[in-house]
C-alpha cells in the first residue's frame, strides 16, 4: 500500500455511543480510518460490530458521538444521504431484492450514481452507463453467466457474491462488508477473498470478519471491539502479539 | 474472463434501439384487435359490456402499480377512480349548453388530473408509512371520503349521484358519442394510452426501483433511494391512471354514484388484480376483463354472486397465488418445447370433476338461499333447469354426494396433472 495520507480520514468516528434503552451497546468508540485502508473489526459475538456499522451506514441513530465522512458530518442522517454521499455497504444475512434479476439487482444500484434517480421517462434498457457498469460489476464478481436468473435462487456463496456487487455498483469509494464470508466453505471464502482484494482496491475498506485467517490476510489495521468498546486497535502483527486482545478474545480462537 | 467463460452466457441486454416491430408491434396488434372487437361481439350488450372492461382494464392496471410493481397492499383505490369520475361529471357539466369548445374524448384528461391532484394529497400523508400501517391509512382514506360524500350532498348527488349527458359537447367530426359503439371507441383508445403509458413506465429506472422496493424496501435506501419518495410517486401516478379510468367511467354511464369510490369498489379492484395475478404486467388486464365478465353473467343468473366470488377469490389466492397471468405463464416453457399436448389431456381431465364439485356447491348455496331468504317463493326451484323441491332431502343428499365425490376425484386428477407437468418440464431438460 502506498502511504498516501490526507490529513483527512475517510472515516473518523468521535465518542460513538448507542444505547437500546437502558442497555449501553457501543460505549464511546474512538477511531479514525484513512483513505485506502483495509481496516477489519472483529471482536466477541454481542461485542457490538454489526450494531457499530448501523451506526455508521445511517441504519441506526447514534444516542451520541459523531460520525464523519471524508470530513463531513454524517450523523444520524438518513441512509439513503449516506449512500449518495459514496458510503456502501452489504449486509450479515443476505440482503438483496430476490425477485429481481442478477442483472436488474446490480443495475439498480448504479442507477442514483448514474444520475438516473427517480426518472420515470427514459427506457432503462437504453441507458448504456448503466448497461456498462452493470456489466462490468458483473463480470467483477464472476456472475455473468447468471445475469438472468432471479437473485432468490442462487447458490448461497453466489448471493453473498452479488451482495458485494450491489455494495461496489455505486462506485461508493468507501465499503462497509459485515462478515462477507459467513457461512462459507474454505475453497469459497478463499474466491471471497481475492474478490475483496479486488474491489477494496482504490477504495476504503471497513470490514467485519470472524475468520482470523481471512483478517490476518487482508487488513491493513485490525480493530478489536469487546463490550461496545475498541481495547486495541493497530497492524495484524502487533494485535496478535497484544496481551490484552489474547486475553479478551483472541486465545481460544487463534492456534 | 476469457473468451472462453463467455461462450456460457446467455446473450446479454442490449442497449440499441430495438427495431420497430420489436418496440410497437404488441401494440399495433392490440389497437387492431380492439378496433375490430365490435364487428365480432357486435350485440348491444357485448359493447356495453367491452366499454366496462376497457374503463376496468385502466383501474386494475393503476392498482397493480401498487399492489404488483411497489408492493403496496392499498384499501382505498376506488377513492380516485371515483373522484376523477365525479370531476369530470362536474366539468362536463359547466360545460354543457355553453359555447366552449372542449370535445368529449378530452374529458378524461380532468379525471386523471383529478386522480394525480388526490394521489398527491392522500399520497402526501399515506406513504409516510408502509406495509400494514400503510394499508390502514388507506382504509381511513376510502373511509373520509366516502363519508365525505354524504356530507357534501351537493357535490357528489346524494344517493342518486350525479348524472351528465355525453352528447351535449361540441361535436367533433360528426361524433356525437349518442350511440355505445361510439363511447366504445373512445374508451379504446384512451385504454390503449393508458396501458402503453402504464407499461412504460415499469421500463423506465424509477418503475425498476418500485420493483426493488418491493421486494426488500430496506435495501434500497442503501443504494441510495429514498423509499418514502418511490412510493409517493407510484401512489400519485395511480391515481392519476385511476382518475382516467373513472372519467371515462362516468362518461360510460352518464352518471357518477358515491358508491363508486367505496370500500366495495376497492375490494373490487383488489380481487380483479389479484384473480388476474400481479406479477404480470398482463395479469390485471385479463383480471379486469374476466371478473366484469363473471359480475355481470353472475349477476344475471344468481342474486348471491358476491359469494361466488369470494370463494373464486380465496381458491385462486390458495391455490394460484400468482392468478391467472400466473397459470397461462407456468404453460409457456411447455409450449416452447411442444409438450402442451401431453399434458392439456390431463387438465381437462382434473376440470370436468371441479366442475361437478362446483355445482355440488353451488346447489347447496342455491338451495339454502331459496329456503332461507326467498321464502315467499316457497320450496319449489329450478337448477340447471331442473325443477325439484328443496324441502326434500334427495336433492340434498344429490348435491352433498356431487361436491364429495367431484372434489375427491378433482383432487386426484389434480395431482396427476402435476405429475405430468413436471414430467413434461423434465422431458425438456434432457439434452
Amino acid at each position: 500500500m502506498t502511504q498516501t495520507k490526507t490529513p483527512v480520514p475517510a472515516l473518523r468516528l468521535s465518542g460513538l455511543e448507542k444505547s437500546f434503552g437502558p442497555m449501553k451497546i457501543i460505549r464511546g468508540i474512538d477511531l479514525d480510518i484513512p483513505a485506502g485502508e483495509r481496516h477489519a473489526v472483529i471482536g466477541p459475538n454481542g461485542a457490538g460490530k454489526s450494531t457499530l456499522f448501523h451506526l455508521i451506514s445511517g441504519h441506526y441513530q447514534p444516542s451520541g458521538g459523531s460520525v464523519r465522512l471524508h470530513g463531513d458530518d454524517i450523523t444520524g442522517i438518513p441512509p439513503q444521504l449516506i449512500a449518495r454521499r459514496g458510503l456502501s455497504r452489504s449486509f450479515q444475512v443476505t440482503n438483496l431484492f430476490p425477485q429481481l434479476t442478477v442483472w436488474e439487482n446490480v443495475r439498480c444500484a448504479t442507477l442514483w450514481a448514474l444520475g438516473h434517480k427517480y426518472s420515470f421517462w427514459r427506457n432503462v434498457e437504453r441507458l448504456a452507463d448503466a448497461r456498462q457498469r452493470t456489466e462490468e460489476i458483473l463480470r467483477e464478481i464472476n456472475l455473468i453467466e447468471r445475469w438472468n436468473m432471479p437473485a432468490g435462487v442462487l447458490a448461497y456463496a453466489e448471493q453473498r457474491a452479488l451482495e458485494i456487487g450491489l455494495a461496489i455498483a455505486s462506485n461508493a469509494n468507501t465499503l462497509l462488508l459485515d462478515e462477507p464470508m459467513a457461512g462459507m466453505s474454505h475453497g469459497e471464502t478463499e474466491h471471497m477473498v481475492e474478490l475483496i482484494r479486488k474491489v477494496s482496491e482504490n477504495r476504503t475498506l471497513l470490514m467485519i470478519e470472524h475468520d482470523m485467517g481471512v483478517v490476518f490476510d487482508l487488513a491493513d489495521r485490525i480493530s478489536v471491539l469487546v463490550y461496545g468498546e475498541v481495547i486495541a486497535s493497530d497492524t495484524p502483527e502487533r494485535i496478535k502479539a497484544n496481551a490484552s486482545v489474547q486475553q479478551a478474545y483472541l486465545g481460544t480462537e487463534v492456534a | 474472463m476469457s473468451q472462453k467463460t463467455d461462450m456460457k452466457i446467455p446473450a446479454l441486454p442490449s442497449d440499441k434501439r430495438s427495431s420497430f416491430l420489436a418496440r410497437f408491434g404488441i401494440w399495433i396488434v392490440a389497437a387492431i384487435v380492439l378496433a375490430g372487437l365490435p364487428y365480432v361481439f357486435s350485440s348491444g350488450l357485448a359493447v356495453s359490456t367491452m366499454c366496462m372492461m376497457g374503463t376496468m382494464i385502466i383501474f386494475a392496471l393503476s392498482y397493480n402499480m401498487l399492489l404488483g410493481q411497489t408492493g403496496l397492499l392499498s384499501f382505498g383505490h376506488a377513492v380516485f377512480f371515483g373522484l376523477g369520475g365525479f370531476l369530470t361529471a362536474w366539468a362536463m357539466n359547466a360545460v354543457a349548453g355553453t359555447s366552449s369548445p372542449v370535445p368529449l374524448f378530452l374529458f378524461p384528461i380532468m379525471g386523471g388530473f383529478t386522480g394525480l391532484v388526490f394521489g398527491i394529497i392522500f399520497g402526501a400523508v399515506s406513504t409516510k408509512r408502509s406495509g400494514t400501517a400503510f394499508a390502514m391509512i388507506t382504509l381511513g382514506i376510502a373511509e373520509l371520503v366516502s363519508s365525505s360524500a354524504l356530507i357534501l350532498r351537493h357535490f357528489f348527488g346524494g344517493e342518486e349521484g350525479i348524472t351528465l349527458d355525453r352528447t351535449d359537447m361540441v361535436q367533433v367530426l360528426g361524433l356525437s358519442f349518442g350511440p355505445q359503439i361510439q363511447v366504445y371507441y373512445l374508451i379504446a383508445v384512451w385504454c390503449l394510452i393508458s396501458v402503453a403509458a402504464m407499461y412504460a413506465i415499469t421500463c423506465t429506472p424509477f418503475g425498476r426501483i418500485c420493483n426493488a422496493v418491493r421486494d426488500n424496501p430496506e435495501r434500497v435506501r442503501f443504494i441510495g433511494y429514498n423509499t418514502q419518495t418511490v412510493r409517493f410517486m407510484a401512489f400519485s401516478l395511480s391515481g392519476l391512471f385511476a382518475g382516467i379510468g373513472g372519467g371515462l367511467a362516468a362518461i360510460n354511464f352518464e352518471i357518477m354514484n358515491s358508491a363508486q369510490m367505496g370500500v366495495g369498489e376497492s375490494g373490487a379492484v383488489i380481487l380483479m388484480t389479484y384473480i388476474g395475478g400481479i406479477g404480470n404486467f398482463a395479469g390485471p388486464i385479463i383480471g379486469a376483463i374476466v371478473v366484469t365478465y363473471l359480475q355481470l353473467m353472475l349477476s344475471d343468473v344468481t342474486d348471491v354472486w358476491q359469494l361466488y366470488f369470494g370463494l373464486l377469490f380465496i381458491g385462486m389466492v390458495m391455490y394460484a397465488p400468482r392468478g391467472l397471468a400466473g397459470l397461462l405463464a407456468l404453460q409457456q416453457p411447455l409450449l416452447q418445447t411442444r409438450q402442451l399436448h401431453h399434458v392439456a389431456p390431463y387438465y381437462i381431465l382434473a376440470l370436468l370433476p371441479g366442475l361437478v364439485a362446483i355445482s355440488g356447491l353451488s346447489m347447496v348455496i342455491e338451495m339454502t338461499y331459496q329456503l332461507a331468504v326467498k321464502t315467499a317463493a316457497g320450496p319449489a326451484m329450478v337448477f340447471f333447469y331442473i325443477p325439484f323441491n328443496a324441502n326434500s332431502p334427495l336433492p340434498w343428499i344429490i348435491a352433498v354426494i356431487l361436491f364429495a365425490v367431484g372434489t375427491w376425484l378433482f383432487l386426484r386428477a389434480a395431482r396427476l396433472a402435476g405429475d405430468a407437468y413436471s414430467q413434461a418440464l423434465a422431458w425438456r431438460k434432457l439434452p
